[in-house]
Protein backbone atom coordinates (compact mmCIF):
# COMPACT_ATOMS: atom_id res chain seq x y z
CA UNK A 1 0.00 0.00 0.00
CA UNK A 2 1.43 3.31 -1.11
CA UNK A 3 1.46 6.26 1.17
CA UNK A 4 0.26 8.46 -1.49
CA UNK A 5 -2.37 6.59 -2.29
CA UNK A 6 -5.94 7.51 -1.81
CA UNK A 7 -8.91 5.55 -0.63
CA UNK A 8 -12.97 6.37 -0.05
CA UNK A 9 -16.00 3.94 1.12
CA UNK A 10 -16.65 1.58 -1.91
CA UNK A 11 -20.31 1.83 -3.81
CA UNK A 12 -20.95 -1.56 -2.71
CA UNK A 13 -21.67 -1.36 1.13
CA UNK A 14 -23.86 1.53 2.93
CA UNK A 15 -22.18 2.60 5.72
CA UNK A 16 -25.08 3.99 8.59
CA UNK A 17 -24.05 5.80 11.63
CA UNK A 18 -27.19 4.48 13.85
CA UNK A 19 -27.44 5.69 17.52
CA UNK A 20 -23.34 6.77 17.32
CA UNK A 21 -22.92 2.71 16.25
CA UNK A 22 -20.55 2.74 12.62
CA UNK A 23 -22.64 -0.21 10.79
CA UNK A 24 -21.22 -1.25 6.94
CA UNK A 25 -24.42 -2.81 5.74
CA UNK A 26 -23.06 -5.00 2.29
CA UNK A 27 -25.02 -3.52 -1.16
CA UNK A 28 -23.61 -6.14 -3.66
CA UNK A 29 -23.19 -9.05 -3.22
CA UNK A 30 -19.69 -10.45 -1.99
CA UNK A 31 -19.03 -8.56 0.51
CA UNK A 32 -19.92 -10.83 3.60
CA UNK A 33 -19.21 -14.09 3.95
CA UNK A 34 -22.91 -14.72 4.77
CA UNK A 35 -25.48 -13.19 3.05
CA UNK A 36 -26.76 -11.60 6.95
CA UNK A 37 -23.67 -10.34 8.38
CA UNK A 38 -23.65 -6.67 8.94
CA UNK A 39 -20.13 -4.93 10.05
CA UNK A 40 -19.01 -2.44 12.78
CA UNK A 41 -15.18 -1.55 13.45
CA UNK A 42 -14.02 -1.01 16.69
CA UNK A 43 -12.88 2.80 18.03
CA UNK A 44 -9.24 2.13 15.70
CA UNK A 45 -11.20 1.37 13.27
CA UNK A 46 -13.92 4.22 13.28
CA UNK A 47 -11.29 6.78 13.57
CA UNK A 48 -9.23 6.17 10.69
CA UNK A 49 -12.58 5.32 8.87
CA UNK A 50 -13.84 8.92 9.23
CA UNK A 51 -11.07 10.20 7.35
CA UNK A 52 -10.89 7.77 4.44
CA UNK A 53 -12.72 10.35 2.48
CA UNK A 54 -11.31 10.24 -1.29
CA UNK A 55 -9.25 13.22 -0.29
CA UNK A 56 -6.70 12.41 2.31
CA UNK A 57 -3.73 10.22 1.27
CA UNK A 58 -2.59 7.22 4.24
CA UNK A 59 0.38 9.96 4.74
CA UNK A 60 -2.07 12.81 5.63
CA UNK A 61 -4.32 10.84 7.44
CA UNK A 62 -1.26 8.96 9.46
CA UNK A 63 -0.27 12.83 10.21
CA UNK A 64 -4.05 13.95 11.50
CA UNK A 65 -4.79 11.05 13.82
CA UNK A 66 -0.78 11.41 15.63
CA UNK A 67 -2.25 15.02 15.87
CA UNK A 68 -5.45 13.95 17.54
CA UNK A 69 -4.48 10.65 19.47
CA UNK A 70 -1.25 9.87 21.73
CA UNK A 71 0.95 7.38 20.14
CA UNK A 72 3.97 6.87 18.19
CA UNK A 73 3.43 7.89 14.53
CA UNK A 74 4.65 4.19 13.47
CA UNK A 75 2.36 2.69 15.51
CA UNK A 76 -0.34 4.94 14.26
CA UNK A 77 0.64 4.22 10.54
CA UNK A 78 0.50 0.59 11.13
CA UNK A 79 -2.90 0.66 12.21
CA UNK A 80 -3.88 2.90 9.16
CA UNK A 81 -2.33 0.54 6.67
CA UNK A 82 -3.63 -2.44 8.34
CA UNK A 83 -7.48 -1.66 7.98
CA UNK A 84 -7.33 0.47 4.86
CA UNK A 85 -5.46 -3.15 3.54
CA UNK A 86 -8.12 -4.90 5.33
CA UNK A 87 -11.14 -2.84 4.07
CA UNK A 88 -9.48 -3.02 0.65
CA UNK A 89 -9.83 -6.61 0.91
CA UNK A 90 -13.94 -6.80 1.57
CA UNK A 91 -14.40 -4.35 -1.16
CA UNK A 92 -15.75 -1.92 1.49
CA UNK A 93 -13.22 0.95 0.22
CA UNK A 94 -11.69 1.85 -2.95
CA UNK A 95 -8.76 3.69 -4.44
CA UNK A 96 -9.63 7.14 -5.69
CA UNK A 97 -7.17 7.65 -8.97
CA UNK B 1 -10.85 -12.38 13.46
CA UNK B 2 -9.60 -9.42 12.55
CA UNK B 3 -8.87 -6.53 14.97
CA UNK B 4 -10.31 -3.54 13.29
CA UNK B 5 -13.64 -5.06 12.15
CA UNK B 6 -16.51 -6.86 13.75
CA UNK B 7 -19.05 -8.63 11.94
CA UNK B 8 -22.34 -8.43 13.27
CA UNK B 9 -25.39 -9.94 13.01
CA UNK B 10 -27.95 -7.75 13.62
CA UNK B 11 -30.79 -10.25 14.58
CA UNK B 12 -28.82 -11.67 17.64
CA UNK B 13 -26.29 -8.90 19.02
CA UNK B 14 -27.47 -6.31 20.82
CA UNK B 15 -26.04 -3.44 18.44
CA UNK B 16 -26.29 -0.45 20.87
CA UNK B 17 -25.41 -0.46 24.66
CA UNK B 18 -26.64 2.87 25.24
CA UNK B 19 -29.95 4.01 22.85
CA UNK B 20 -32.15 1.85 20.50
CA UNK B 21 -33.27 3.32 18.11
CA UNK B 22 -36.61 4.83 17.48
CA UNK B 23 -37.45 2.30 15.03
CA UNK B 24 -35.42 -1.05 14.56
CA UNK B 25 -37.55 -3.32 11.87
CA UNK B 26 -40.40 -2.53 9.29
CA UNK B 27 -43.02 -4.25 7.42
CA UNK B 28 -44.74 -3.02 4.43
CA UNK B 29 -47.77 -4.39 3.31
CA UNK B 30 -46.93 -3.10 -0.77
CA UNK B 31 -50.22 -4.81 -1.73
CA UNK B 32 -53.67 -6.58 -0.93
CA UNK B 33 -53.80 -7.90 -4.31
CA UNK B 34 -52.17 -11.73 -5.20
CA UNK B 35 -51.89 -13.64 -8.34
CA UNK B 36 -53.00 -16.52 -6.00
CA UNK B 37 -56.17 -17.49 -4.66
CA UNK B 38 -55.75 -19.18 -0.95
CA UNK B 39 -58.58 -20.26 0.66
CA UNK B 40 -56.80 -19.94 4.20
CA UNK B 41 -55.24 -16.60 3.37
CA UNK B 42 -56.33 -13.15 5.09
CA UNK B 43 -55.65 -10.60 2.84
CA UNK B 44 -55.54 -11.65 -0.70
CA UNK B 45 -57.64 -9.63 -3.40
CA UNK B 46 -57.50 -10.31 -6.86
CA UNK B 47 -54.39 -9.22 -8.47
CA UNK B 48 -56.76 -7.04 -11.15
CA UNK B 49 -58.72 -5.75 -8.51
CA UNK B 50 -58.41 -1.49 -9.75
CA UNK B 51 -59.32 -0.21 -6.37
CA UNK B 52 -57.16 -1.82 -4.82
CA UNK B 53 -54.13 -0.82 -6.73
CA UNK B 54 -55.48 2.75 -7.23
CA UNK B 55 -55.43 2.85 -3.45
CA UNK B 56 -52.15 1.87 -2.43
CA UNK B 57 -49.40 3.78 -1.51
CA UNK B 58 -47.22 5.42 -4.42
CA UNK B 59 -43.47 4.52 -4.75
CA UNK B 60 -42.82 8.21 -4.08
CA UNK B 61 -44.99 8.04 -0.79
CA UNK B 62 -43.11 3.97 -0.17
CA UNK B 63 -39.52 5.87 -0.68
CA UNK B 64 -40.77 8.66 1.89
CA UNK B 65 -41.62 6.40 4.55
CA UNK B 66 -38.41 4.30 4.18
CA UNK B 67 -36.25 7.32 4.12
CA UNK B 68 -37.94 8.27 7.10
CA UNK B 69 -37.35 4.86 8.82
CA UNK B 70 -34.11 4.50 8.23
CA UNK B 71 -32.84 8.18 9.45
CA UNK B 72 -35.12 6.60 12.35
CA UNK B 73 -32.75 4.34 12.42
CA UNK B 74 -34.47 1.08 11.04
CA UNK B 75 -32.06 -2.00 9.82
CA UNK B 76 -34.94 -4.38 8.68
CA UNK B 77 -37.74 -4.17 6.21
CA UNK B 78 -39.99 -7.22 5.45
CA UNK B 79 -42.07 -6.62 1.92
CA UNK B 80 -44.98 -8.64 2.45
CA UNK B 81 -48.58 -8.51 1.12
CA UNK B 82 -50.70 -9.63 -0.42
CA UNK B 83 -47.78 -10.85 -3.30
CA UNK B 84 -45.37 -7.96 -3.28
CA UNK B 85 -43.63 -8.78 -6.73
CA UNK B 86 -47.19 -8.03 -8.22
CA UNK B 87 -46.05 -4.54 -8.31
CA UNK B 88 -44.94 -3.19 -11.27
CA UNK B 89 -42.39 -0.98 -9.31
CA UNK B 90 -41.00 -3.38 -6.72
CA UNK B 91 -37.78 -3.62 -7.83
CA UNK B 92 -37.04 0.20 -7.71
CA UNK B 93 -38.49 0.01 -4.21
CA UNK B 94 -36.55 -3.00 -3.44
CA UNK B 95 -33.16 -1.03 -4.58
CA UNK B 96 -34.18 2.40 -3.18
CA UNK B 97 -34.70 0.28 0.07
CA UNK B 98 -31.00 -1.29 -0.03
CA UNK B 99 -29.31 1.51 -1.05
CA UNK B 100 -30.34 3.21 2.52
CA UNK B 101 -28.18 0.10 4.04
CA UNK B 102 -31.51 -1.63 5.38
CA UNK B 103 -32.07 -5.46 4.71
CA UNK B 104 -35.07 -6.85 2.85
CA UNK B 105 -36.83 -9.93 3.97
CA UNK B 106 -39.55 -10.68 1.37
CA UNK B 107 -42.34 -12.69 1.23
CA UNK B 108 -43.72 -14.34 -1.73
CA UNK B 109 -44.97 -17.51 -3.90
CA UNK B 110 -42.23 -17.70 -6.37
CA UNK B 111 -44.69 -17.45 -8.84
CA UNK B 112 -43.04 -13.92 -10.31
CA UNK B 113 -39.39 -15.05 -9.77
CA UNK B 114 -38.18 -14.28 -13.44
CA UNK B 115 -34.82 -14.87 -14.00
CA UNK B 116 -34.25 -10.95 -13.82
CA UNK B 117 -35.49 -10.30 -10.50
CA UNK B 118 -33.32 -13.93 -9.39
CA UNK B 119 -30.54 -12.03 -10.89
CA UNK B 120 -31.08 -8.96 -9.19
CA UNK B 121 -31.36 -11.01 -5.51
CA UNK B 122 -28.12 -12.25 -6.99
CA UNK B 123 -26.00 -9.39 -7.33
CA UNK B 124 -27.77 -7.10 -4.91
CA UNK B 125 -28.86 -9.58 -2.40
CA UNK B 126 -31.69 -8.89 0.30
CA UNK B 127 -29.68 -10.11 3.33
CA UNK B 128 -32.25 -11.68 4.36
CA UNK B 129 -33.12 -15.38 3.24
CA UNK B 130 -36.47 -15.00 1.06
CA UNK B 131 -39.31 -16.67 2.43
CA UNK B 132 -41.24 -18.54 -0.03
CA UNK B 133 -44.61 -20.13 1.01
CA UNK B 134 -45.44 -23.83 -0.82
CA UNK B 135 -48.49 -25.83 -0.21
CA UNK B 136 -47.21 -28.72 -1.90
CA UNK B 137 -44.90 -31.01 -4.66
CA UNK B 138 -47.70 -31.82 -7.01
CA UNK B 139 -49.51 -29.75 -9.09
CA UNK B 140 -53.01 -31.07 -8.15
CA UNK B 141 -52.06 -30.03 -4.29
CA UNK B 142 -50.83 -26.98 -4.90
CA UNK B 143 -53.36 -25.34 -7.23
CA UNK B 144 -56.27 -27.08 -4.63
CA UNK B 145 -54.77 -24.35 -2.10
CA UNK B 146 -54.00 -21.44 -4.33
CA UNK B 147 -57.03 -22.02 -7.54
CA UNK B 148 -54.72 -20.66 -10.08
CA UNK B 149 -54.01 -22.70 -13.22
CA UNK B 150 -49.77 -22.84 -14.29
CA UNK B 151 -48.95 -21.38 -10.86
CA UNK B 152 -47.35 -24.98 -9.68
CA UNK B 153 -45.05 -24.63 -12.44
CA UNK B 154 -44.56 -20.90 -12.24
CA UNK B 155 -44.06 -20.81 -8.49
CA UNK B 156 -41.17 -24.34 -9.04
CA UNK B 157 -39.70 -22.11 -12.10
CA UNK B 158 -39.28 -19.09 -9.42
CA UNK B 159 -37.73 -21.69 -6.79
CA UNK B 160 -35.80 -23.13 -9.43
CA UNK B 161 -34.28 -19.90 -10.82
CA UNK B 162 -33.12 -18.87 -6.58
CA UNK B 163 -31.27 -22.26 -6.52
CA UNK B 164 -29.73 -21.41 -9.69
CA UNK B 165 -28.42 -17.91 -8.76
CA UNK B 166 -27.93 -18.88 -5.03
CA UNK B 167 -30.13 -16.78 -3.84
CA UNK B 168 -30.53 -17.72 -0.06
CA UNK B 169 -34.33 -18.67 0.60
CA UNK B 170 -36.21 -20.89 2.67
CA UNK B 171 -39.87 -22.35 1.96
CA UNK B 172 -42.54 -22.96 4.28
CA UNK B 173 -46.08 -24.17 4.30
CA UNK B 174 -49.60 -24.86 5.97
CA UNK B 175 -51.34 -27.42 7.24
CA UNK B 176 -54.35 -27.77 5.42
CA UNK B 177 -56.64 -30.80 4.35
CA UNK B 178 -55.25 -31.01 0.55
CA UNK B 179 -51.65 -31.36 1.32
CA UNK B 180 -51.49 -33.10 4.93
CA UNK B 181 -50.56 -36.50 3.43
CA UNK B 182 -47.43 -34.52 2.44
CA UNK B 183 -45.91 -33.60 4.90
CA UNK B 184 -42.98 -35.77 5.20
CA UNK B 185 -42.26 -35.77 1.25
CA UNK B 186 -42.13 -31.91 1.28
CA UNK B 187 -40.15 -31.39 4.36
CA UNK B 188 -37.68 -34.76 3.22
CA UNK B 189 -37.55 -32.18 -0.06
CA UNK B 190 -36.83 -28.97 1.69
CA UNK B 191 -33.17 -30.45 2.76
CA UNK B 192 -32.26 -30.07 -0.49
CA UNK B 193 -32.69 -26.37 -0.26
CA UNK B 194 -28.90 -24.74 0.65
CA UNK B 195 -30.36 -22.61 3.06
CA UNK B 196 -33.06 -24.82 5.02
CA UNK B 197 -31.34 -25.28 8.09
CA UNK B 198 -34.40 -26.33 9.83
CA UNK B 199 -37.73 -28.25 8.98
CA UNK B 200 -40.07 -25.87 7.48
CA UNK B 201 -42.26 -23.40 9.12
CA UNK B 202 -46.36 -24.24 9.44
CA UNK B 203 -49.09 -22.11 9.36
CA UNK B 204 -51.94 -23.97 11.22
CA UNK B 205 -53.66 -20.70 13.12
CA UNK B 206 -55.37 -19.25 9.76
CA UNK B 207 -56.78 -16.00 10.82
CA UNK B 208 -59.88 -14.10 9.56
CA UNK B 209 -60.03 -11.66 6.71
CA UNK B 210 -58.69 -8.34 7.69
CA UNK B 211 -62.07 -7.16 5.76
CA UNK B 212 -63.84 -8.97 7.37
CA UNK B 213 -65.56 -10.90 4.35
CA UNK B 214 -67.86 -12.93 6.37
CA UNK B 215 -68.61 -15.62 3.38
CA UNK B 216 -64.90 -16.39 3.56
CA UNK B 217 -64.61 -16.24 7.06
CA UNK B 218 -66.75 -19.22 7.36
CA UNK B 219 -64.33 -21.06 4.79
CA UNK B 220 -61.73 -20.58 7.09
CA UNK B 221 -63.24 -20.97 9.83
CA UNK B 222 -63.99 -24.60 8.46
CA UNK B 223 -59.96 -25.06 7.87
CA UNK B 224 -59.18 -25.05 11.52
CA UNK B 225 -57.63 -28.21 12.59
CA UNK B 226 -59.33 -29.76 15.83
CA UNK B 227 -56.84 -28.92 18.84
CA UNK B 228 -56.06 -32.81 19.30
CA UNK B 229 -54.91 -32.37 15.61
CA UNK B 230 -53.09 -29.23 16.07
CA UNK B 231 -51.12 -30.96 18.92
CA UNK B 232 -50.37 -34.11 16.71
CA UNK B 233 -48.24 -31.65 13.98
CA UNK B 234 -46.71 -29.59 16.74
CA UNK B 235 -45.59 -32.93 18.59
CA UNK B 236 -44.66 -34.87 15.15
CA UNK B 237 -40.88 -34.47 16.58
CA UNK B 238 -41.71 -34.58 20.22
CA UNK B 239 -38.26 -33.92 21.96
CA UNK B 240 -37.51 -30.40 19.97
CA UNK B 241 -41.33 -29.55 20.80
CA UNK B 242 -40.74 -30.20 24.24
CA UNK B 243 -37.17 -28.39 24.14
CA UNK B 244 -38.76 -25.54 22.52
CA UNK B 245 -41.43 -25.12 25.30
CA UNK B 246 -38.92 -25.38 28.21
CA UNK B 247 -37.34 -22.81 26.94
CA UNK B 248 -40.52 -20.63 25.73
CA UNK B 249 -42.14 -21.05 29.20
CA UNK B 250 -38.55 -20.25 30.95
CA UNK B 251 -38.79 -17.10 29.49
CA UNK B 252 -42.55 -15.76 28.48
CA UNK B 253 -45.21 -17.00 30.73
CA UNK B 254 -47.24 -15.28 33.39
CA UNK B 255 -50.68 -13.73 33.49
CA UNK B 256 -50.83 -10.63 31.57
CA UNK B 257 -53.34 -8.57 33.92
CA UNK B 258 -55.69 -6.03 32.48
CA UNK B 259 -52.80 -4.61 30.10
CA UNK B 260 -54.06 -5.64 26.54
CA UNK B 261 -50.32 -5.54 24.70
CA UNK B 262 -47.89 -7.53 26.56
CA UNK B 263 -45.99 -8.55 23.06
CA UNK B 264 -43.71 -6.03 21.86
CA UNK B 265 -46.09 -4.53 19.16
CA UNK B 266 -44.80 -1.08 18.37
CA UNK B 267 -42.10 -1.14 20.47
CA UNK B 268 -39.26 0.21 17.88
CA UNK B 269 -41.20 -1.53 15.15
CA UNK B 270 -44.28 -1.38 13.70
CA UNK B 271 -46.24 -2.28 10.43
CA UNK B 272 -47.46 -0.01 7.18
CA UNK B 273 -50.31 -0.98 4.97
CA UNK B 274 -51.01 -1.04 1.54
CA UNK B 275 -52.94 2.00 1.97
CA UNK B 276 -50.07 4.15 4.25
CA UNK B 277 -51.50 2.87 8.10
CA UNK B 278 -49.11 2.96 10.29
CA UNK B 279 -49.97 -0.13 12.65
CA UNK B 280 -48.24 -1.29 15.68
CA UNK B 281 -47.93 -4.92 14.45
CA UNK B 282 -48.63 -6.48 11.27
CA UNK B 283 -51.94 -8.23 12.17
CA UNK B 284 -53.48 -5.76 14.13
CA UNK B 285 -56.08 -3.57 11.84
CA UNK B 286 -58.29 -2.05 14.70
CA UNK B 287 -59.26 1.53 13.00
CA UNK B 288 -58.56 3.26 16.88
CA UNK B 289 -54.45 1.44 16.77
CA UNK B 290 -53.98 2.64 13.41
CA UNK B 291 -51.62 5.90 12.54
CA UNK B 292 -52.90 7.40 8.99
CA UNK B 293 -49.36 8.29 7.56
CA UNK B 294 -50.87 11.05 5.51
CA UNK B 295 -51.49 12.93 8.46
CA UNK B 296 -47.95 12.08 10.50
CA UNK B 297 -45.05 10.74 10.09
CA UNK B 298 -43.82 7.38 11.66
CA UNK B 299 -41.73 9.03 14.24
CA UNK B 300 -44.98 11.30 15.52
CA UNK B 301 -46.88 7.68 15.61
CA UNK B 302 -44.16 5.66 17.27
CA UNK B 303 -43.41 8.78 20.25
CA UNK B 304 -47.08 9.64 20.31
CA UNK B 305 -49.63 7.55 19.24
CA UNK B 306 -48.19 3.95 19.79
CA UNK B 307 -47.44 4.35 23.58
CA UNK B 308 -51.09 5.16 24.15
CA UNK B 309 -51.95 2.24 21.90
CA UNK B 310 -49.42 -0.09 24.21
CA UNK B 311 -50.71 1.54 27.33
CA UNK B 312 -54.46 0.20 26.70
CA UNK B 313 -56.58 -1.64 29.25
CA UNK B 314 -59.36 -4.57 29.03
CA UNK B 315 -62.65 -4.08 29.90
CA UNK B 316 -64.31 -7.19 28.86
CA UNK B 317 -65.06 -9.27 32.08
CA UNK B 318 -65.50 -12.15 29.96
CA UNK B 319 -61.58 -11.42 29.30
CA UNK B 320 -60.64 -10.05 32.69
CA UNK B 321 -61.65 -13.56 34.16
CA UNK B 322 -60.19 -15.71 31.90
CA UNK B 323 -57.41 -14.35 29.39
CA UNK B 324 -55.69 -11.40 31.87
CA UNK B 325 -55.59 -14.54 34.74
CA UNK B 326 -53.88 -17.06 32.11
CA UNK B 327 -50.47 -18.24 32.30
CA UNK B 328 -50.37 -20.02 29.29
CA UNK B 329 -51.13 -16.14 27.17
CA UNK B 330 -47.78 -16.65 25.97
CA UNK B 331 -48.61 -20.04 23.96
CA UNK B 332 -52.25 -18.72 23.32
CA UNK B 333 -52.55 -17.25 19.64
CA UNK B 334 -55.21 -14.99 21.54
CA UNK B 335 -54.01 -10.86 21.43
CA UNK B 336 -55.43 -7.57 20.20
CA UNK B 337 -55.06 -8.28 16.63
CA UNK B 338 -56.61 -11.83 16.38
CA UNK B 339 -59.18 -10.74 18.61
CA UNK B 340 -60.21 -7.59 16.76
CA UNK B 341 -60.18 -10.27 13.65
CA UNK B 342 -62.91 -12.81 15.32
CA UNK B 343 -64.67 -10.31 17.30
CA UNK B 344 -63.90 -6.59 16.22
CA UNK B 345 -62.99 -5.60 19.82
CA UNK B 346 -59.82 -5.69 21.09
CA UNK B 347 -60.40 -7.79 24.29
CA UNK B 348 -62.18 -10.81 23.75
CA UNK B 349 -61.04 -14.53 24.25
CA UNK B 350 -61.35 -16.39 21.51
CA UNK B 351 -62.32 -20.15 22.26
CA UNK B 352 -60.72 -21.27 19.41
CA UNK B 353 -57.02 -20.64 20.56
CA UNK B 354 -57.84 -21.12 23.91
CA UNK B 355 -58.68 -24.70 23.45
CA UNK B 356 -55.46 -25.01 21.50
CA UNK B 357 -53.18 -23.92 24.61
CA UNK B 358 -55.16 -25.71 26.89
CA UNK B 359 -54.58 -29.13 24.78
CA UNK B 360 -51.37 -28.35 24.69
CA UNK B 361 -50.55 -27.42 28.01
CA UNK B 362 -52.62 -30.56 29.22
CA UNK B 363 -50.42 -32.67 26.94
CA UNK B 364 -47.18 -30.89 28.93
CA UNK B 365 -48.47 -32.05 31.99
CA UNK B 366 -49.03 -28.40 32.71
CA UNK B 367 -53.02 -28.57 33.50
CA UNK B 368 -55.11 -31.90 34.38
CA UNK B 369 -58.22 -32.56 32.17
CA UNK B 370 -60.58 -30.75 34.48
CA UNK B 371 -58.75 -27.13 34.91
CA UNK B 372 -58.54 -24.40 33.30
CA UNK B 373 -55.58 -22.16 33.19
CA UNK B 374 -56.99 -18.88 34.69
CA UNK B 375 -57.98 -20.62 37.85
CA UNK B 376 -54.17 -22.32 38.91
CA UNK B 377 -53.03 -20.34 41.63
CA UNK B 378 -49.44 -22.45 41.68
CA UNK B 379 -48.67 -22.23 37.99
CA UNK B 380 -45.31 -21.04 38.87
CA UNK B 381 -44.45 -24.13 40.59
CA UNK B 382 -45.95 -25.96 38.00
CA UNK B 383 -43.83 -24.03 35.40
CA UNK B 384 -40.18 -24.76 37.58
CA UNK B 385 -41.05 -28.39 37.59
CA UNK B 386 -42.01 -29.14 33.57
CA UNK B 387 -38.71 -26.71 33.39
CA UNK B 388 -36.23 -28.62 35.54
CA UNK B 389 -38.23 -31.77 34.46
Amino acid sequence: MKSDAVYAPSDDIVARNIEGELIIVPLAAGVGDMEDELFTLNETGRAIWDELDGKKTITEIVQNLSVEYDGEEGEIEADVIGIAAELLKRRMIVAVT
Amino acid sequence: MSSYIEKIRSDKAALWCDSAPLLTSLDIELTERCNNNCVHCYINLPAENIAARERELTTDKIKNILDEAASLGCLHVKFTGGEPLLRKDFEDIYLFTRKLGIKVLLFTNAVLITPYMADLFSEIPPLQQIEVTLYGLKKETYESVTNVNGSFEAAQQGIQLLLEKKVPFVVKGSTLLQNREEFDAFEAWATNIPDMNRPPAYTMFYHLRSNKDEEKNRAIRKLRLPPENVLNILTRRSPEYIKEMKSFFEKFTQPPGDHLFSCSAAKAKGSVDSYGFFKPCLMLRAPDTLYDLKKGSLKEALTDFFPKVQQLKAENSDYLKRCARCFLKGICEQCPAISWLENSTLDTPVDYFCDVAHTQARHLGLLREDEMSWNIPDWETRIKRFCSG
